[in-house]
């Protein structure tokens, strides 16, 4: 039943990250942003086979019900005909493939280093908030800061579009 | 809180708890199927006489005039922002409020640090006009 | 009988047994509870917002084929049937897929929040909540959180002024009121100290209930919940008098009919959540229904008094309808960004202060 479970979420992951980036069907950012939320929310499907309930809630609260809105409202703010007919550029190309490989590097490290067949973690959201509070105090608190920076980013932004 | 419901603690022990995920998934169907059959049901009895001015978009009686795709104002986007940063802030406050009963004066002034430097922020917004509708 | 349906019962393992009751729960609790509720609250509306016009609203129909009326309960049967019948056009104009998702996408989430409410303490040895989940609240907020994709799709798909202009009006209106709704009740939480709702029925039957312990929490949910759901005085995404209908003018027959359930279904839905946030959920105070049922009376009387405090906030809900006008929306922007939020920020602040003051003293 698990391993049925997570080969559900997963292929369904999958197939929705493939979708968002590689759509045969349709050039429409709006399909692929909601694609995107089918593929968070499948995400969050494999956290709760896990035991990582926390993160799942959090996981559709933060991705699927707020950064995707954020996109959604990026979109629409565009023109999207324009969007639509838009070629990927080479500087986008090299970028893009640049993030990837990173990120790729990344996880094959975090794959080698972590120790095969972990248990899955047990623990509730107060475990996690004691931690939080106790040993990870200072990137809390640095978390916090970048919260700021974010807004006065969101003003950078604003005192630009309205000249 | 388990003295005063014993009985609720006897029923509901936590190595069940990721079945009850499942009931989840369950409900998720059930939700689908409530939305959907309607839908399905309406397509097979409902008639079908379509015309050209049924189709054409609603406007107060005029001819619609070109795409309705508009850009938006800024302001609409600027919102979204606020809240994506606000939404981050909240969800570690919950952790916090958890584990509140059992947590040192340090994760309180912790705490207090966030809360501080994020109503400084919104302060910000505010006095910079961003939160106003103009 | 009974002893039939207990042998049969007796003769399933622990894991069927929890399965079999886990698909009757969520049967019965969609279709039997929240069907007839969001049907009746729909009559509920019509006939109370007469009431307060001083009309009559719809007192005719009664039991089909009859000349029986029983004050027009027939009604919602009416209208579904009227819904159903019909002629359901999708405009030329508008991007169909996105057009059928969207009135789906209103209606799963409100249905989908229900899950983790306790609506009766135990009938028998089965705890009457459909998921009993430990993040409670925060799946709760989750999928709210989800059900402004509904409205913006449907703007969206609908490629026509008046729709898209309700649509993003109200999904702005919707994220900003997120905030305060979820600042608004961290303070319930650090009082109960956990994040599931039934610790917190528990902690509210130990004492007093948490509308009196956190009144300004209450009131800033109450308000937030009136512009999550687009009710009045907050409905920007109809605003009938300038948008004709909102995010929906397109829509006809069961694809409009699913976003009008789907509103109701969502006040079924937060006023439920505030009943067992502020209210107690199932219990009550008198003749020890305090604590579990130990007997299936008092076990069905406990869903009896949790649906009777769901319908008396729904009343409140239709009632603020029909007494106060719309707010302009840079007034409702106004209000959710600069009143509720600092409030809640600083009604968090002062209750952990107070809990801080209150070890330190003991």
């Amino acid at each position: 039943m698990h391993a049925t479970l997570f080969y559900l979420f997963a292929a369904l992951a999958l197939m929705s990250g493939l979708l968002v980036a590689f759509n045969p069907f349709s050039r429409n950012p709006v399909t692929r942003a909601m694609f995107l939320v089918l593929a968070m929310i499948a995400l969050s499907g494999l956290f709760v086979l896990l035991h990582a309930y926390f993160l799942a809630a959090i996981q559709v609260l933060v991705y699927a019900g707020a950064v995707m809105v954020l996109f959604l409202f990026v979109i629409m703010l565009m023109d999207l005909r324009e969007s639509e007919r838009r070629r990927v550029g080479a500087f986008a190309a090299v970028l893009g493939l640049a993030a990837v490989s990173g990120l790729g590097a990344l996880l094959f490290g975090a794959l080698r280093q972590a120790p095969a067949g972990t248990e899955a973690a047990v623990g509730s959201t107060r475990d996690l908030g004691r931690l939080l509070f106790t040993q990870h105090l200072f990137p809390f608190e640095i978390v916090s800061v970048l919260l700021l920076v974010a807004m006065v980013g969101v003003i950078m932004l604003s005192q630009r579009e309205a000249e | 809180m388990g003295d005063v419901f014993p009985q609720l603690a006897a029923i509901s022990p936590d190595d069940a708890h990721g079945a009850r995920y499942l009931l989840l998934a369950v409900m998720g169907v059930v939700a689908v199927g409530f939305a959907v059959a309607p839908l399905l049901l309406s397509a097979l009895v409902a008639p079908r006489k379509p015309s050209e001015i049924k189709q054409s978009p609603f406007e107060c009686g005029l001819e619609s005039k070109g795409d309705a795709w508009v850009q938006f104002r800024v302001q609409y986007y600027l919102y979204a922002l606020a809240f994506v940063i606000f939404d981050v802030e909240v969800v570690f406050i919950y952790p916090w409020a958890a584990a509140f009963t059992n947590l040192s004066t340090g994760a309180l002034v912790a705490m207090g640090v966030f809360v501080l430097l994020l109503a400084e922020g919104l302060a910000y917004l505010w006095i910079k006009g961003v939160l106003s509708w103009k | 009988m009974i002893d039939w349906i207990n042998n049969a019962i007796a003769g399933l393992s622990a894991q069927e047994q929890f399965a079999l009751f886990g698909l009757l729960k969520i049967l019965v609790a969609v279709f039997a509870i929240v069907l007839p509720l969001v049907a009746y609250s729909v009559v509920a509306e019509r006939r109370i917002s007469a009431w307060i016009q001083d009309r009559v609203g719809p007192n005719r129909v009664g039991i089909p084929f009859t000349n029986v009326r029983v004050w027009g309960l027939g009604q919602p049967l009416a209208d579904g049937v009227k819904v159903l019948l019909k002629e359901d056009f999708t405009p030329a104009h508008v991007r169909t897929a996105y057009f059928w998702l969207a009135p789906m996408v209103a209606m799963v989430p409100a249905l989908l929040t229900l899950a983790v409410i306790p609506f009766g303490s135990v009938l028998g040895a089965q705890p009457m909540v459909m998921a009993d989940l430990n993040v409670g609240i925060l799946y709760t907020f989750g999928i709210t959180s989800l059900s402004v994709y509904g409205i913006v799709l449907a703007g969206y798909a609908s490629n026509s002024k008046y729709p898209l202009l309700g649509g993003i009006r109200a999904s702005a209106q919707m994220i900003s009121y997120e905030i305060a709704m979820g600042l608004s009740v961290i303070p319930v939480f650090l009082l109960v100290g956990d994040l599931n709702l039934g610790q917190v029925i528990a902690y509210q039957a130990g004492g007093a209930w948490l509308v009196f312990k956190q009144p300004l929490a209450f009131a800033i949910f109450l308000i937030a919940a009136f512009a999550e759901t687009n009710r009045l005085p907050f409905d920007m995404a109809e605003s009938e008098s300038e948008l004709v209908g909102g995010y929906h003018t397109e829509y006809s027959s069961m694809k409009f009919a699913l976003f009008f359930l789907g509103e109701y279904a969502a006040m079924v839905a937060v006023s439920a959540m505030m009943v067992v946030l502020f209210f107690g959920g199932w219990t009550l105070p008198v003749a020890g229904l305090n604590q579990p049922a130990t007997s299936l009376g008092v076990g069905v009387l406990q869903i009896a008094v949790f649906l009777a405090k769901v319908i008396v906030l729904m009343a409140v809900f239709i009632w603020v309808r029909w007494m106060l006008p719309r707010f302009r929306y840079d007034q409702l922007m106004q209000l959710g960004w600069k009143r509720l939020v600092p409030l809640a920020l600083a009604n968090i602040v002062a209750t952990a202060a107070v809990l801080f003051w209150q070890s330190t003293k003991s």
